[in-house]
């Protein structure tokens, strides 16, 4: 932001001046002299609305530049002057969203389909296992003999193949992966942007702060979010370990519970 | 025993559905918020729910609150596998009847765990 360092100059002289001019308005007062006095209060209300006038051309100012500083390639749309970074995070977000989503289905897709390629192997291999016991233990007829030759042949055939096959689906679920690079990247960016954008709403918050206090306004009711995020629900809890009033683990739940006479 | 997965992702339905039946429950259905998935309950199909919290439309919580509330739901045992992680939630969910509560991330042995818990209470 470039309006740090110019954020409290004019107030201050507002103070001074009503500082100084008290002083004068009551020695008037005082003094008999009623219609300078009243000269005096006009004086300082002209200056109090130009401060405010000031602060509140300052904060639309700010606010706009802020703005648009969050417009992207307005050429692309140049009559939609509010086509901001904002839109563009959004946009970004659902592309990390649909990321995370196709890369999930995939991976389901894939250990849907091998899942059932290593049981089949597992049960045909538990079945020849036994046969193969019998074969040494002498326990085989010659004809149960060729049929497990047989079918040795078939199962190692057929391993081979099915081992490819849940070779190749573990190496694209492992390729599967590279959406944390692709959204990893896309949110740091949003992340910065949410930096930018909370360093600006600081700022402007300050700024109207000033605002508020020229003109006397104060503000109430602002506070009732409570209740209804609880109900609502907020997702998952970042620093779950630093927070008192939120569980950091099954156990913890598990804990709760019980405690309730689960 | 049929059984009916609640959750916005369909993701994460799928992962609960495939948990399932590695535990041996393969009879499941799916819906992605409470409005859609308390009239599939109320054809009286189901034997078992599991529901996520923070849903769009009708959250897990007001689902629970719907199925205790329904005479011929509110025998239905519930399980939330859930996010959501405050002590004030959790509390709500046991106020509000719920079986068992799942934080996620939750692993198989977890979800096992929990469910067996359920019918264990239940058989005896």
């Amino acid at each position: 932001m470039t309006n740090k360092e110019d954020n409290s100059q004019d107030f201050p002289g507002f103070e001074t001046q009503l500082k100084s001019q008290a002083s004068n308005l009551k020695d008037l007062v005082d003094s008999g002299n009623i219609s300078e006095a009243l000269q005096v209060i006009s004086e300082l209300n002209a200056t109090r609305d130009q401060s405010l006038y000031q602060e509140v051309g300052r904060l639309t100012r700010t606010l706009h530049e802020s703005i648009r500083n969050f417009h992207i390639d307005t050429a692309r749309s140049a009559d939609q002057e509010e086509l901001s970074k904002i839109d563009d995070a959004t946009d970004r977000l659902s592309y990390v969203v649909d990321m995370t989503n196709k890369a999930a289905n995939k991976t389901l897709d894939l250990v849907e389909e091998s899942m059932p390629i290593a049981s089949e192997m597992k049960e045909e291999a538990d079945i020849l296992k036994g046969d193969w016991g019998k074969l040494r233990r002498r326990e085989m007829k010659p004809e149960e003999f060729r049929q497990l030759y047989k079918r040795m042949d078939l199962f190692l055939d057929k391993l081979s193949n099915q081992s490819d096959k849940v070779y190749r689906n573990l190496s694209d679920i492992l390729l599967a992966q590279d959406f944390q690079d692709l959204t990893g990247q896309v949110i740091k960016r949003v992340t910065g942007l949410v930096q930018e954008v909370e360093e600006n709403l600081v700022s402007l918050v300050a700024m109207a702060g000033k605002v508020d206090q020229i003109t006397g306004t104060v503000h109430e009711g602002l506070e009732q979010e409570q209740e209804n995020s609880i109900e609502r629900g907020e997702g998952p809890q970042m620093n779950a370990e630093e927070r008192v009033d939120v569980v950091s683990s099954q156990d913890d739940v598990d804990d709760l519970l019980s405690s309730l006479g689960f | 025993m049929k059984i009916l997965v609640v959750d916005d992702f369909s993701t994460m339905r799928r992962i609960i559905k495939n948990l399932l039946r590695d535990l041996g429950f393969t009879n499941a259905d799916e819906a992605d918020d409470g409005n859609t998935a308390l009239p599939m309950l109320q054809t009286g199909k189901y034997d078992f729910l599991v529901t996520d919290w923070n849903m769009p439309g009708m959250t897990g919580i007001d689902l629970l609150r719907a199925v205790r509330a329904d005479d011929s739901l509110k025998g239905l045992p519930v399980l939330m596998v859930t996010a959501e992680a405050k002590r004030d939630q959790i509390v709500a969910a046991a106020q509000a009847g719920v079986n068992g509560y799942v934080v996620k991330p939750f692993t198989a042995a977890v979800l096992k765990e929990k469910i067996d818990k359920i019918f264990e209470r239940i058989d005896s």
